[in-house]
């Protein structure tokens, strides 16, 4: 666009001066213009590349603290099942724990004070009487001879030789006496102290010995949780998503009542939880710490996100689809039931998943009907008190042994692998079932 | 689509009445709830106690104790718990409720002693306190040379004693709802407090004013309310040398390469300190037992039993390893008679 025309140019400039070209004028702003869009597009990569760095840090120090905690110290010990102490009749009772007393004694043999003997006693766990206890239940022929085996050891060696304890420090300053120091580097030389694989992290319930403590109970109560939450708010979401999206006439009540649901969504989870001490547990009378009562409390808390979600799945189906189908005869439901459902049901199922995995994460409402709890026993149903994971973290958060740090990271770890997994089968349910139009 | 969706429904129907039938039976574990400052110790118990014994480990929530009591005091159906842990003794206005719904008056258990400790960073100087000086430090209001009181003027610790050191006052502790909070203001800012003369002159004439003046904690940031996360505090301390922190003991036990707790009053929070009364600022903790539901809650008597053994609170218990201070032998003793005999206590 060359074009001259003079009344376009300044007339102030008259006619001694050449009057500017449009394109003169655009090409002189132009590096400014450059310069802003470079400048956006770079605040928008910062923003990038400073969330990334967060989650960098995030995840870094959480694994960073909480890998070691996948592998447990365990002490080998020659366990004589001392037929005198262990009274076939009466095996739930036998004293366990002066067996591995016994076991370890056996290692030092120079050490004499009684004072000194409590010390040794203690490098290993209190929890290795309880395997013991399992062990001769299971087979009663053991009693009598002696076996090497590798228990557990207590937290505080774990920590040592994990190096969460420093040695160098000044003896007072840190929970292993220098003896116990000397005790364990001898039984490192001989080969009678090693990290193992810990089993018991997945297999146990919470305790109040770091190394008897796992996240099982945990888990489970997760589990139970989320299945009664999954049961109910899945059929009632998707049930009210279609009713207000396919037989619900526009006006103001429905109005209202969408107002509402989005409003539901935005409520702080807490809300929830006093609804839910309010109505199951004292008017319901429903137990306190139930896994029921916890999924029933989510699923209040997930139902805004999943209608939501259903409602602009069913939104997407294409009228000509529901067209089509009662043009050639079929009745509103067959409609709904044989075609618009299957082809939403993609972003129903993500929309669920997503809710699912918000469901996964909560403490507050939980918080309310007692399920933030010191339970020992693993759930064994819908009925038994039982914590969840978040929960599970927060509790050893705030515990004052040492161990537990690292078993809070790994515990972190955990919940974020399982929220992974499923946000990862949100989007292949997505890749694989949506149809686009 | 359809069967899938009715399958749901009946799954969803049988799960509700499962849990109701459920509740309607009586429970087979025993329920507790109160002070995170005796949860530690409860759920050590309550383990041993699960482990050793038939009876199912029983299910400990940590709620604090005032929010423990009053689950406890809501009413004496099964559904209601039959222990509340307390960080301090039960009030009077709490007995009230107790009795107003039906809960007769309970069994009173000290369980030993808990000290709190103003504690910082190994990196910086160990700090000597005294009980006036804290009050100086954290209270609102301050009296003036003329007794009147005005607003606490201290930023420094050097402006209160020449002899401490010139850094800024920062005292990280727990929030309001805490029992460990309510012990150090009644165990430190109080008697801090009553060194000023014209403060405990009011004590006489106005008693709500001197509780009013004595127990208010300053706002203008020197007091950090920390959560109650003691945990957290104890790396906050870590990671600023200058502040100081307050939690209970069992956290300065287990971080000694981290921390080190203040001298107050001459004596540094030590076991041996605490357990002689010679450390000033310890308070006894407490557990509270429903009397109705020893007989219909199975295992309430042997986890006391279990509890007040001399293996479990005595000097060498393992209790003590987690951090609780033994009651002296004669306490002791008191305690394992009235769990034996379930003496309920006097009401005043």
């Amino acid at each position: 666009m060359n074009n001259q025309d003079p009344k376009a140019a300044s007339p102030a400039n008259g006619d001694d001066a050449r009057p500017m070209s449009t394109i003169e004028r655009v090409s002189l702003t132009l590096p400014r213009r450059y310069g802003k869009e470079r400048r956006f597009r770079l605040f928008g990569f910062s923003a990038i590349v400073v969330s990334l760095l967060f989650l960098v840090l995030l995840l870094g120090s959480i694994c960073s603290k909480g890998y070691t905690a996948f592998q447990q110290t365990r002490i080998r010990l020659d366990v004589f099942f001392d037929p005198a102490q262990l009274d076939v009749k009466n095996l739930a009772s036998a004293n366990y724990a002066g067996l591995v007393r016994d076991a370890v004694f056996a290692l030092f043999p120079e050490v004499e004070s009684r004072q000194d003997k409590r010390l040794v006693a203690k490098l290993a766990s209190g929890g290795a009487a309880y395997d013991l206890q399992r062990m001769v239940m299971d087979r009663p022929d053991l009693i009598g001879s002696t076996q090497s085996l590798w228990l557990l050891a207590d937290d505080e060696v774990d920590m040592f030789l994990k190096g969460h304890i420093p040695r160098e420090v000044p003896e007072s300053e840190r929970r292993v006496s220098d003896k116990q120091i000397v005790w364990i580097d001898h039984l490192v030389a001989s080969d009678r102290l090693e990290k193992r694989f810990n089993t018991v992290f997945f297999t146990a319930g919470d305790s109040r010995e770091p190394e008897l403590a796992g996240i099982r109970g945990a888990a489970m109560g997760s589990f139970y949780t989320l299945v009664v939450t999954l049961l109910l708010s899945f059929p009632i979401g998707v049930a009210a998503a279609v009713y207000l999206e396919e037989f619900a006439p526009k006006n103001n009540w429905t109005d209202l009542i969408e107002v509402n649901i989005n409003n539901l969504a935005a409520i702080p989870s807490i809300v929830f939880g006093l609804l839910g001490l309010a109505v199951f547990l004292n008017f319901m009378n429903l137990p306190r710490s139930a896994s029921t009562v916890g999924g029933l409390v989510l699923t209040l808390m997930t139902l805004p996100t999943i209608i939501i979600a259903s409602r602009a799945s069913l939104k997407s189906v294409p009228p000509s689809i529901r067209e089509a189908a009662l043009g050639v005869g079929a009745s509103k439901m067959q409609t709904i039931a044989h075609h618009v459902l299957p082809l939403a049901m993609p972003g129903m199922m993500t929309g669920a998943i997503i809710g699912m995995a918000r469901a996964l994460g909560e403490t507050a409402p939980l918080l309310m009907i007692g399920m933030v709890a010191f339970i020992v026993d693993v759930p064994q149903g819908f009925s038994d008190p039982a914590t969840v994971l978040p929960v599970q973290i927060y509790l050893w958060a705030d515990s004052p042994e040492r161990a537990f740090v690292e078993r809070t990271s790994a515990a972190i770890m955990v919940l974020l692998l399982v929220l992974l997994m499923m946000n990862a089968v949100a989007v292949f349910l997505r890749n694989k079932f949506e149809r686009r139009w | 689509m359809q069967k899938i969706s009715l399958t749901l429904a009946t799954a969803s129907l049988l799960i509700a009445a499962a849990t109701t039938t459920q509740a309607a039976d009586g429970r087979d574990y025993i329920s507790i709830v109160g002070s995170s400052t005796v949860y530690p110790f409860s759920t050590a118990v309550a383990e041993q106690f699960g482990k050793t014994t038939k009876f199912k480990t029983p299910k400990i929530e940590s709620t604090g104790t005032g929010g423990g009591i009053k689950l406890f005091c809501a009413g004496g159906g099964v559904d209601s718990p039959d222990i509340a842990n307390a960080s301090r003794q039960i009030k009077k206005t709490e007995l009230e409720t107790c009795a107003k719904n039906g809960v007769g008056a309970p069994v009173e258990l000290k369980i030993g002693y808990d000290g709190i400790v103003v504690a910082n960073s190994k990196k910086a100087e160990p700090m000597k306190l005294t009980r006036k000086e804290l009050f100086q430090a954290l209270a609102k209001e301050i009296p003036a040379a003329d007794g009147s009181l005005k607003a606490n003027p201290y930023k420094t610790w050097k402006e209160i004693n020449p002899n401490m050191p010139d850094s800024k006052i920062e005292v990280m502790g727990p929030p309001p709802t805490s029992g460990t909070r309510d012990a150090f203001v009644e165990l430190v800012m109080d008697a801090g407090c009553e060194e000023f003369e014209s403060i405990k002159a009011m004590k006489k004439t106005d008693e709500k004013k001197f509780k009013a003046v004595c127990q208010t904690v300053r706002e203008d940031g020197a007091y950090v309310e920390a959560g109650e996360n003691d945990n957290l505090i104890v790396q906050k301390l870590e990671a600023n040398p200058k502040s100081l922190g307050i939690f209970g003991f069992s956290f300065l036990d287990q971080n000694t390469d981290k921390i080190q707790g203040s001298v107050i009053d001459g004596e540094a929070p030590t076991f041996d300190n605490i357990a002689s009364g010679k450390y000033l600022v310890s308070r006894p903790l407490y557990i509270y037992v429903k009397k109705e539901h020893v007989d219909v809650i199975p295992g309430i008597k042997e986890y006391l039993g279990e509890y007040t053994s001399d293996r479990a609170m005595g000097e060498n218990g393992y209790l003590a390893e987690k951090g609780l201070i033994p009651a002296p032998e004669k306490e002791r003793k008191a305690t394992a008679k009235d769990a034996k005999e379930m003496n309920a206590m006097v009401l005043k």
